[in-house]
């Protein structure tokens, strides 16, 4: 049911692209008002969540460590996986952020007839989520090309790497195939894996539909409906610095891809994508594991009901005098 | 007494890891005895002072809540929201990747799907989307939202008592997301409503009383302690002092009151007072805090505090210098990441020297509380003590990592460090299954009882079958640990799932090794058993 509802939506964006850019020529709304739109969701959206998970304080120390902890000077510690200072956590952080290593960890345990447990490396997720992520990342950035004259020059240097084979013309973008690939594979393994297919909400396939159908539409552009490159890097420009013009011919693969990032754009702040955000913040992961080295102050602490010792000792003196415990206040001198 | 008639092999026969297709959002459970733990008895609610004392059993059909039930949990949650970034953050990015998804060790001995941490978690978020963000009012159910509903309660009692707060989940999440942290946030809201166990509300009841889990008063801890103290002697041959409640020692050592009072955990407990008598250690035993465990922390961050308030309080009251604290778990991911935050700042104690090496440990200048495997590994490292190895020759060692030391210190090689200095025979269980994934022992977190006994079996799977296969392979007839709960539980555990394995601490190994100035001629390891030829 997830699932087709996720499709069903995906079909229903793309008909009203169709409807609404190609036939009643809301050109004006689809190429200047949605995409100024989206943008500004996009950044308030994101900017309120950040600001609402930073009113929440971090009242305890709580990292999870991976590796072992700084005490004795003889003892390796381990910088990265059990960092003690600033310097460890950007690198554990870093590590996390760019090369995803928790996911690197990741495993697959099974049971051999009944009795025997097993954990084999898995490492498929890891390389999806990270062909993915950092295709998308690259895809990003090439497309400043069409927002930015001159060419800023990493963008370039980008296009070139990316375009390294030189196969077609025009060129084969790697990231086109790799973002494709890899997309399919994270849509595969929802659906082959039991386990996910029993977790996996609307909203989980949502983003890899919506996503797919952007990258689908972009490679149909680029490679197999030519548009007109000129008429789009116009439009672009205008938008970028704020001197938007509603573009003449440009076809409805366009608008259509125009429209779905829109949509990706603006439904980002409401849901599991803020993910991007959220590492940042994660309590888990971006705290020294210096717990006993610095204390770590809890601005509400707040006062509890506490059992003193005084308290303690009137209601044991007796016993505790008995048996030859010391005490603070004797009541021998009155029994005696 | 155990509740569960199931075979081993039933037991496990049984598990698979292909959930069935349903709609998880439907909350459905069924107590079965053997897979949950009984209710707090009103009597000690009511002394904590908790809310809503009453009789009551998961199996009732009315658990007799109060009548505004539902807007004290929705309350409780955007309150907990505003307090903790971490429940905010949690609640907001998890993507449903599924990495987490088998490295439970409950769902690994269950194969329930509501066992898998990202489960576990989207049951409390099922709600906070249904109450608290915007997509379920555009999608509605297919935002994965939910409305509150008693049965939601039954069923996060059901699954979040299902959860030992180990935490290796979360070593694998890409996000850090730890299902412990809302695990005992989701404990909290449901104590609000009267919902909690009696494994634990009885223990804290007792420990904020008498000092300790087990409810023993001062002269019954004394004569416990003694109790020890004349075992040592007839085993060695030395009269140790094992001074209570003495002030002006430079060192207060706290441990969990499983080790007078249990075993195996006793025979550590030996291996302690050998150990401090053989290097003159000035120090005190407290009969007010004589607890280092804490169960409060298993089921709220006051109650958390309410128990560790002892600690520093008592160390103040005897003016010693630091804290040396003994084996265990929960008790040590409570003083690393939760003691100075909650009851310091320790100004009035001195940054923690070993009186015997002059090591000053700088990673404890803050909290001043030192783990009995950190001072021991320097006390060896420094030559100060001596040890014949093979004393335990008649044993093949192996070492769980207790969950707590490895994943919230990262205290994972000042045990083996001991250990390998105390014993030939030392064989490391596979990596998957140790430091820092380590396997909990499935009775963690106030669940190691005799009525959730299939549960704990369930839970303790991954464990056993990492000790079956060094036993299958190595011969291994000996389990250390440093966890007064796994000395407990991992016993019946190995018994069930393994057999032919002992349990003990690590310095019950220590206590065997160490040769006493003046010792009789020894014959016999701590236990009584004789050493190898």
């Amino acid at each position: 049911m997830n699932i087709i509802f996720s499709l069903l939506t995906i079909a229903v964006l793309i008909v009203l692209a169709v409807l609404g850019a190609g036939t009643i020529k809301l050109d004006f709304l689809f190429g200047i008002i949605f995409p100024y739109a989206a943008v500004s969701v996009f950044i308030v959206g994101i900017i309120s969540r950040v600001i609402k998970w930073a009113k929440s304080p971090v009242p305890f120390h709580i990292p999870t460590v991976a590796g072992q902890q700084k005490s004795l000077p003889w003892i390796k510690s381990s910088k990265l996986e059990s960092p003690s200072s600033t310097p460890g956590v950007i690198g554990r952080m870093a590590l996390e952020i760019l090369l995803f290593r928790s996911l690197f960890r990741n495993t697959k345990s099974g049971l051999i007839d009944g009795q025997k447990l097993v954990y084999g490396s898995s490492k498929y997720l890891w390389l999806g989520a990270i062909l993915f992520h950092w295709s998308l990342l690259v895809i990003f950035l090439r497309h400043f090309r069409l927002f930015m004259q001159p060419v800023p020059s990493f963008v370039l240097m980008l296009q070139n790497i990316d375009g390294f084979f030189q196969i077609g013309v025009p060129e084969l973008y790697v990231t086109d195939i790799l973002i494709t690939a890899a997309l399919l594979y994270l849509i595969y393994r929802r659906l082959a894996d039991a386990k996910l297919r029993y977790i996996s909400l609307a909203s989980d396939y949502f983003p890899l539909f919506l996503i797919l159908s952007i990258a689908a539409t972009g490679i149909l552009m680029r490679y197999f409906y030519r548009i007109d490159i000129l008429k789009i890097k116009e439009f672009a420009v205008g938008l970028f610095s704020f001197h938007p013009s509603v573009p003449q011919g440009i076809g409805i693969l366009f608008y259509i891809h125009l429209f779905l990032v829109c949509v990706l754009v603006s439904y980002f702040p409401f849901s599991k994508l803020l993910h991007m955000a959220g590492i940042f913040l994660t309590p888990t992961r971006n705290l020294a594991n210096n717990s006993r080295m610095k204390r770590h102050v809890n601005p509400w602490n707040r006062p509890v009901r506490v059992h003193t010792y005084d308290e303690y000792e009137d209601e044991f003196r007796d016993k505790m005098e008995d048996s030859g415990l010391p005490v603070e206040k004797s009541n021998s001198l009155e029994r005696n | 007494m155990s509740e569960s008639k199931l075979k081993p092999e039933e037991l496990a026969g049984n598990i698979k890891y292909e959930p069935k297709e349903k709609d998880w959002l439907d909350p459905s459970v069924e107590f079965k005895h053997g897979v949950f733990n009984y209710s707090g008895i009103p009597k000690n609610v009511e002394y904590l002072q908790q809310p809503n004392p009453r009789k009551w059993q998961p199996t009732d059909k009315d658990w007799q809540l109060p009548e505004n039930w539902k807007q004290i949990i929705l309350e409780g949650l955007r309150d907990r929201l505003h307090r903790f970034r971490s429940l905010q953050i949690f609640m907001d990015i998890c993507v449903r990747c599924g990495a987490c998804a088998d490295k439970c060790h409950f769902f690994l001995g269950s194969g329930d799907p509501k066992n898998m941490p990202v489960l576990r978690a989207e049951l409390l978020r099922s709600v906070y989307r249904n109450d608290f963000t915007l997509a379920s009012k555009l999608f509605g159910k297919f935002s994965g939202s939910r409305e509150l509903t008693v049965d939601v309660i039954k069923e996060w009692f059901y699954y979040f008592f299902q959860c030992t707060q180990c935490r290796r989940c979360s070593v694998f999440c890409p996000y850090g997301i730890d299902t412990a942290e809302i695990t005992l946030l989701v404990r909290e809201l449901l104590n609000l409503i009267g919902i909690n166990i009696d494994w634990i509300i009885t223990p804290v009841a007792n420990s904020f009383r008498t000092g300790n889990h087990l409810g023993i008063q001062p002269h019954g801890f004394k004569d416990s302690i003694d109790f020890a103290v004349d075992e040592l002697e007839q085993i060695t041959g030395i009269k140790v002092d094992a001074p209570i409640n003495k002030k002006g020692a430079e060192i207060l050592f706290i441990t969990p009151s499983a080790d007078y009072f249990g075993t195996p955990h006793y025979y550590t407990l030996l291996g302690y007072l050998a150990l401090f008598h053989e290097i003159g250690l000035d120090y005190t035993w407290s009969s007010y805090a004589s607890e280092g465990g804490n169960f409060g922390s298993f089921i709220s961050h006051d109650l958390m505090k309410s128990l560790n308030a002892k600690i520093y309080a008592e160390a103040k009251r005897l003016g010693v210098k630091w804290i040396l604290g003994g084996e265990c778990g929960h008790m040590w991911r409570v003083i690393h990441q939760y003691m100075d935050t909650l009851n310091g700042p320790a100004d009035f104690l001195e940054v923690p020297v070993s009186p015997v090496t002059g090591t000053r440990f700088e990673n404890t200048r803050s909290t001043k509380m030192v783990h009995i495997c950190e001072f021991t590994a320097d006390l060896i490292k420094n030559n100060k003590i001596k040890l014949d190895k093979s004393r335990n020759d008649h044993r093949k060692i192996t070492f769980h990592d207790s969950c707590n030391p490895a994943r919230a210190l990262g205290l994972i090689e000042e045990p083996r460090y001991i250990i390998k200095n105390v014993c030939n025979n030392f064989f490391e269980m596979p990596e998957n299954t140790i430091k820092e994934q380590t396997f909990c022992c499935g009775s963690g977190s106030g669940l190691g009882t005799d009525e959730n006994f299939e549960m704990r079996m369930r839970g303790g799977l991954p464990r056993a079958n990492a000790v079956k296969f060094v036993k299958e392979k190595h011969g291994v007839n000996f389990l250390g640990c440093i966890c007064a709960i796994d000395k407990a539980t991992l016993p019946p555990l190995i018994d069930y799932w393994v057999g032919g394995v002992d349990v003990g601490g690590v310095h019950e190994l220590v206590g065997n090794a160490l040769i006493m100035n003046g010792e009789k001629e020894r014959t016999t390891d701590l236990r009584g058993e004789p050493f190898s030829e």
